[in-house]
C-alpha cells in the first residue's frame, strides 16, 4: 500500500494543457465553459469502429492517458450510443459494418455530432472502395468534422472533437 | 523445391488429392502446426483452382500446394487434423468459391452483404453488387432449464474493434461461447492485386495497425526473397528495433488495460503513461508515433543518428526500471492476483490440440518463438532468450508480457550498441513474373505471414496475409467455459486478438 501511494506521489500530475487552435479556448476551464455553453453539460463520446485497422483506436486510447487526461476536461467515453453526444467513427466503413453504424447513429439522441477519424474515415484510405469497403464515413452517415492522419495523433483527434463542438454550436442550439 | 523466404522453407506439390491429405497427416505426425491456408484462381493458366497450406515445423516452414482437378471446386478439408483450418476454409469458400469437403458451410467473411454466388477473388469476377438486407446467422443454440443467451456486439462498450460474441449462460456461468467475426473485412486480398509490388507494404502495414511493423516487415521480406535482394545489415537491425518497440508498446498497453479490467485503475494510468513515453520517443527518433511507414522495400525510411541512439538507450533503462517496479506492484496485489489466477486457463494439451501460436501458446508452456527457432538477421546474432510460462491462465499471460517487455528492452539495447554502419536502403528490382515468396515474422501476438506471388511487370498476382489471431480466436471459445460472464473482458484482453488482422 505504501509503495502504491509513494508511486502516485512520485509520478505526480502529468497532464498537459489542451491544444489551442486559434479559434478555441486555451485552457481547460475555458474549454469546459464552452462545452457547457454548447451542450449544457459535459461531452459524452461513443466510439464506433466501422472497419478500422485498429491503428486509430490506439490513438483514441491514448486520449485517456494522463498526458491528455480527457476526462479531466469533462469529456468521457460512454458505453452506449444512447448516452452519447458525439460519435467518433474510425475506419473505412466495411459493408459488414454498415448496418451496425447506421443503427448506432439512429440510437444516438439528437442533437448529435459525428467526427470521422483517420484517412480511412475521411476517404477510405489505403483500402479505397470495393466489394467490401464503402469508403469514408460520410458515405453512410452525416459527418461534421474529419480528422485526417494515419493514424492521427491524439492531439489532432482532440482538435477534431473540439472543432466539431465549436462549429456545430449554432446548429446544436437551433435544434 | 526451395522456397524463397526470410526463414528456411520448402515448397511441395501435391498433384493428387490423396497426396494433399497424406502430406497433412505426415505433417501432423511430425509435430507441425498448420500456419495458414489459402486458395488461388489459376483458371486463366491451366483451368484450375489451387489450394495452398503452410505448415510450421520447429525449424522450417513447408508450403504444400494442390491443384484441384479441372472443373472441380472442392478439396479434402484439413479441419479434423488442424482445427484452425475450419475458419480458413470458410473464408476461402467465401472469397473464391472453392470449398472443403464436409466442413461448416456457413459464411464466415460473407455476411450476406454481397450475393452468394459472387466470389471476389475469382479473376473473372464482375464488379460485385451489394445486397441491402442480410438474413440471420444460424448460431448453434443451447437449450435446457434456465439457459439463456447474451448477444454482444458487433459494436462493443469500449474502444475496441467490432465482432459478435454469443454467450449461452446459466446464471453467470458460461456454457458456450460462439464467435462471429468478419465485420471488419475490407477486401485486403483483392486490394493487393490492384497495387504494384512496390506499393503493397503500405497495405500490409494496415492489416492490423498494432502489428504494422510485423506485417510490413513480412511483406518486404517476401518481396526481397523473390527478387534476390540482400537487405543491408543496418536496415535489418533497424527493422528489428522497430519490431521490438512495437512489441513493447503493445505489451505496455495491455498490461495497463489488464489491470484496469480487474479494477486496478492505477495500473492503466501508470502503463499508459509509459506507453506514451515510448511513442513520443518513436516520434522524436523514428519520425512517427506508430511506425506504419518505416519499413519499405529494400530497407527502412528513417535512419538513426548517434545522438538519437542515446535517447533510445536512456529511455530503455528508464522503462525497464519502471516496468520492474510495476511488476512487483502487480505481483503483490492480492485483489489483482485473485482476478488473474485461474481465469481463462488454457492448458498445454488444449493449446497443442487447437494449434495455439505466439504469445498465447508460450503462456501455456509451448516453447516456440520464430525469433529463436528460425532466426532471420539480426536475430541470428542477437540470440533472444525465450520467455515462457506454464499455467496458461490470465496471470501467466500477464507474467509473459512482463518477461517479454524486459527481454525486448534488452534486445533493443543490444541492437543499438552494435548497430552496423552502412546503407539503410537498397534498390529492389521488379520481381520476375510467377515467383512465390514468403515473409514470416514473429510479431508481438505471434507468427505473421505474407505469401507474395508476383504477376507481370511488377504487378501482384496474389498476396495472402495471415494474422496469428486466426489460430488464437477459437481458443477463447474454450477457455471461457465455466468462467463467469464478468470475467470475459479480462480473459479476452489477456489474449488481445486482432479483429482487423483476422477479417482482412
Amino acid at each position: 500500500m505504501l509503495d502504491l501511494l509513494m508511486r502516485m506521489f512520485r509520478t505526480g500530475s502529468l497532464t498537459e494543457p489542451l491544444p489551442a487552435p486559434a479559434e478555441l479556448p486555451t485552457d481547460v476551464r475555458g474549454l469546459q465553459t464552452e462545452l457547457l455553453a454548447v451542450l449544457g453539460r459535459a461531452l459524452c463520446i461513443r466510439h464506433v469502429d466501422a472497419g478500422s485497422c485498429n491503428g486509430c483506436e490506439l490513438e483514441i486510447h491514448a486520449l485517456n492517458n494522463p498526458y491528455y487526461n480527457l476526462e479531466g476536461a469533462g469529456i468521457r467515453f460512454v458505453a452506449s450510443p444512447r448516452h452519447a453526444d458525439l460519435l467518433l467513427v474510425t475506419g473505412p466503413v466495411s459493408v459488414n459494418m454498415e448496418e451496425a453504424l447506421r443503427r448506432t447513429y439512429a440510437a444516438t439522441p439528437d442533437p448529435k455530432l459525428v467526427v470521422a477519424v483517420g484517412d480511412c474515415g475521411a476517404c477510405g484510405g489505403v483500402f479505397g472502395e470495393s466489394y467490401a469497403s464503402l469508403g469514408g464515413v460520410a458515405k453512410v452517415i452525416p459527418v461534421d468534422v474529419t480528422v485526417p492522419g494515419c493514424p492521427p495523433s491524439p492531439v489532432a483527434i482532440l482538435r477534431g472533437i473540439l472543432a466539431a463542438t465549436r462549429r456545430a454550436s449554432p446548429r446544436v442550439q437551433g435544434l | 523445391m526451395p522456397l524463397p523466404a526470410n526463414v528456411r522453407g520448402r515448397r511441395l506439390l501435391a498433384p493428387e488429392r490423396e497426396q494433399w491429405s497424406g502430406m497433412a497427416e505426415s505433417m501432423k505426425a511430425g509435430g507441425a502446426g498448420l500456419l495458414t491456408l489459402w486458395g488461388t484462381d489459376d483458371r486463366d493458366r491451366d483451368g484450375r483452382f489451387r489450394i495452398h497450406a503452410a505448415y510450421l515445423l520447429p525449424n522450417e516452414v513447408v508450403l504444400v500446394e494442390h491443384p484441384l482437378p479441372a472443373g472441380a471446386a472442392t478439396y479434402p478439408g484439413l479441419a479434423p487434423l488442424f482445427p484452425v483450418a475450419a475458419r480458413l476454409q470458410r473464408a476461402t469458400a467465401d472469397l473464391l468459391g472453392i470449398a472443403a469437403e464436409g466442413g461448416d458451410a456457413r459464411g464466415w467473411l460473407q455476411h450476406g452483404r454481397w450475393p452468394e454466388q459472387a466470389f471476389p477473388l475469382r479473376r473473372d469476377s464482375a464488379p460485385v453488387e451489394r445486397v441491402a438486407e442480410s438474413g440471420p446467422y444460424p448460431f448453434v443454440s443451447v437449450s435446457g432449464d434456465g439457459v439463456h443467451e447474451i448477444p454482444v456486439g458487433p459494436v462493443h462498450a469500449g474502444t475496441i474493434e467490432p465482432g459478435h460474441f454469443r454467450f449461452s449462460v446459466v446464471g453467470e456461468k458460461v456454457l458456450r461461447l460462439e464467435e462471429r467475426l468478419g465485420y471488419t473485412h475490407k477486401g485486403v486480398a483483392k486490394r493487393f492485386e490492384q497495387l504494384s509490388q512496390h506499393e503493397g507494404h503500405r497495405l500490409a502495414a494496415r492489416l492490423s495497425g498494432d502489428s504494422a511493423v510485423a506485417f510490413s516487415s513480412a511483406y518486404c521480406a517476401a518481396l526481397e526473397a523473390i527478387t534476390g535482394t540482400a537487405l543491408p545489415p543496418r536496415a535489418a537491425a533497424l527493422r528489428a528495433l522497430a519490431l521490438e518497440r512495437e512489441r513493447i508498446a503493445n505489451h505496455l498497453g495491455d498490461l495497463g488495460a489488464l489491470g484496469n479490467d480487474a479494477g486496478f485503475a492505477l495500473g492503466l494510468t501508470q502503463f499508459s503513461r509509459l506507453k506514451e513515453d515510448l511513442l513520443r520517443a518513436n516520434a522524436e527518433v523514428l519520425g512517427a508515433r506508430y511506425l506504419l511507414d518505416l519499413v519499405i522495400p529494400g530497407g527502412v525510411a528513417t535512419d538513426l543518428t548517434e545522438e538519437r541512439k542515446r535517447v533510445l538507450v536512456q529511455q530503455s533503462f528508464l522503462l525497464e526500471t519502471a516496468v520492474l517496479g510495476l511488476r512487483s506492484l502487480y505481483d503483490e496485489h492480492p485483489g489483482l492476483q485473485d482476478r488473474f489466477r485461474d481465469a481463462g486457463r488454457l492448458d498445454l494439451a488444449l493449446a497443442e490440440r487447437l494449434g495455439a501460436v505466439g504469445m498465447a501458446a508460450r503462456a501455456s508452456g509451448i516453447a516456440r518463438d520464430l525469433r529463436i527457432d528460425m532466426p532471420w538477421p539480426p536475430y541470428d546474432r542477437l540470440a533472444p532468450t525465450l520467455v515462457v510460462q506454464t499455467a496458461g491462465d490470465v496471470a501467466a499471460r500477464v507474467q509473459l508480457r512482463f518477461g517479454e517487455v524486459v527481454e525486448s528492452l534488452r534486445l533493443c539495447r543490444a541492437m543499438l550498441e552494435k548497430l552496423p554502419d552502412g546503407a539503410i536502403r537498397i534498390e529492389v528490382p521488379v520481381a520476375p513474373p510467377d515467383r512465390l515468396g514468403l515473409g514470416l515474422i514473429e510479431g508481438w501476438r505471434g507468427p505473421v505471414l505474407i505469401a507474395l506471388h508476383s504477376g507481370e511487370q511488377g504487378a501482384i498476382r496474389r498476396c495472402h496475409a495471415h494474422d496469428p489471431s486466426w489460430q488464437n480466436w477459437p481458443l477463447l471459445e474454450h477457455v471461457i467455459l465455466d468462467n463467469i460472464v464478468p470475467d470475459f473482458p479480462l480473459i479476452n484482453k489477456s489474449f488481445n486478438l486482432s479483429y482487423s488482422g483476422h477479417d482482412g
